[in-house]
């Protein structure tokens, strides 16, 4: 399976976030955007140049708010998670790199609630593959992709940023 | 009284799973700078949760944590209370000097009723040195225990509370000197501080004490002596001053506190021998006038309050991780 290059893929999400901030009457000044870690950062990173914000990128590291920490445990590398910006009645955009269960974007939503209430919050994500669990889609997408059996996306990077099949761990 | 010779292999064995994480947290000794680091950095990221409105994360939702204190320690007890909460836990507070084992219960009986509730992680307090890894022999496997300070052995938390103070003042542990001043001889954080930083790497690690208040062969632990208050604080960058335990003294070891002071106090005068920008820290309570001036405790160097905030989110770091490496032994023994 051939995976695509990911400058088209940041062209569409630009033009997607052009759209709904046209389309939502969204505020530049209001509209903050921010990377779930790791891939959701370099993805956030390369859209809040593409789309000059003045809001500085917000950071967030949902591993102290996911679900599995009865089965998993503490996972690893967990970063502290940096929102520059008081994000009461903000509109934001939430990005990630790949949304496949939801369960991550649940976390990020739980953590995000836990800082302030914002007016509005938009997903973002590069490539969005089947297997949701929870009722959650991107309303900004590079890509929709169907995968083999047993494989995963994984995004490398930060320079160059790169697709790469997986083979998903059970 | 416990029987503490009979303690199966050394703390690093209990204290690691088999895939050398966490699963209790009793000593620093043995314990690698991999894994110390590694509790600060999620220190870290919990210092990032308390700045946020909601001080709060659900990573121990569901989960209980018994604060089981043999001694008295209303800070300690407070901030494993308040980190456990932190971290979404419920959370038993037992003062046991005044309930069950005051009772004729014995320690063990004790032991099985809270697992029997369902505890996750115990957090033990004993003044008796050796009682955390006692418990830790003797719990179910599903139980964390978490040393809170045993005798004279170790307060591991404490003293990593003062690595997390020191790195985010200090940044990197290799060029640093320490100076550790006080009471060595009665000390479990001294003990603990010695072993963590130079597991972490400090250039060099002194204690400064009347030899009355130095333990015999305290050199073995890694660190300069030093007598002389002048001559041990010359050009160290980080300045810990130790509670002189004033309840352990009996009145044999020091003529008087003040003639303590006069010689081992940490003013403003005997601070000037330090690096200019040396920090200043004291584990608390401090004795005023005793072991450190108030114009040095509340002086522009002074981190201490800074150690009391880094505190809550050492003990968040060690809970999640202990219970975290109870749930990893589960699965493996599942599996």
């Amino acid at each position: 399976m051939t995976l695509p290059d990911i400058p088209p893929l940041l062209d569409r999400m630009q033009s997607e976030i052009e759209s709904c901030i046209d389309n939502f009457g969204l505020t530049r000044e209001r509209l903050a955007l921010v990377g779930i870690h790791t891939g959701g950062v370099w993805i956030a990173e390369k859209l809040h140049q593409r789309i000059a914000l003045t809001t500085p990128l917000g950071t967030l590291d949902i591993g102290f708010w996911r679900d599995d920490f009865n089965r998993q445990g503490l996972p690893e590398g967990i970063r502290a998670s940096h929102l520059p910006f008081d994000i009461e009645n903000r509109d934001l955009i939430l990005v990630d790199d790949v949304v496949m269960s939801g369960r991550t974007v649940r976390a990020a939503l739980n953590e995000l609630f836990d800082y302030g209430r914002p007016s509005r919050v938009l997903l973002a994500s590069l490539i969005s593959l089947p297997g949701r669990e929870l009722p959650i889609q991107a309303d900004i997408c590079g890509a929709a992709l169907e995968l083999p059996a047993g494989q995963r996306v994984k995004l490398s990077g930060p320079e160059p940023l790169t697709l790469s099949l997986d083979t998903a761990r059970r | 009284m416990f029987d503490f010779t009979s303690r199966p292999g050394t703390s690093a064995q209990v204290q690691l799973t088999p895939d050398g994480r966490l699963r209790h947290f009793i000593d620093i000794d043995g314990l690698s700078q991999a894994l110390l680091e590694e509790i600060l950095d999620i220190a870290d990221s919990f210092l990032g949760v308390q700045q946020g409105e909601v001080k709060k994360v659900p990573l121990l939702r569901g989960k209980t944590v018994a604060n089981l204190f043999f001694e008295n320690s209303t800070r300690t007890r407070a901030t494993f209370e308040l980190a456990a909460k932190r971290l979404s836990a419920d959370v038993l507070n037992l003062d046991i000097q005044t309930s069950s084992t005051a009772k004729g219960e014995t320690l063990l009986d004790t032991l099985q009723n809270l697992e029997a509730m369902q505890a996750n992680a115990f957090v033990v307090r004993h003044s008796d040195s050796g009682a955390a890894h006692f418990i830790a022999s003797q719990v179910t496997p599903r139980v964390a225990i978490i040393n809170a300070g045993d005798g004279r052995h170790a307060h591991p938390t404490q003293a990593m509370l003062d690595m997390l103070t020191i790195r985010r003042h200090k940044g990197e542990f290799a060029p640093l000197k320490v100076a550790i001043i006080g009471d060595i001889l009665h000390s479990r954080v001294a003990r603990s501080q010695i072993l963590a930083l130079n597991i972490l790497g400090a250039a060099e690690v002194r204690v400064i004490a009347p030899r009355t208040l130095l333990p015999v062969n305290v050199e073995a632990l890694g660190c300069r002596v030093f007598t002389q208050l002048q001559e041990g604080l010359e050009d160290v960058d980080v300045v810990i001053a130790l509670r002189l335990q004033k309840e352990r003294m009996d009145g044999a070891l020091l003529p008087t506190e003040s003639e303590f002071y006069r010689y081992y106090g940490l003013t403003q005068e005997s601070l000037a021998w330090a690096h200019p920008e040396a920090i200043v820290m004291h584990p608390g309570p401090i004795n005023r006038g005793v072991e450190i001036e108030s114009a040095v405790a509340d002086g522009p160097r002074s981190v201490i309050l800074d150690q009391v905030t880094n505190g809550i989110a050492i003990r968040m770091a060690v809970l999640s991780m202990a219970v975290s490496g109870q749930t990893r032994q589960r699965m493996q023994a599942s599996a």
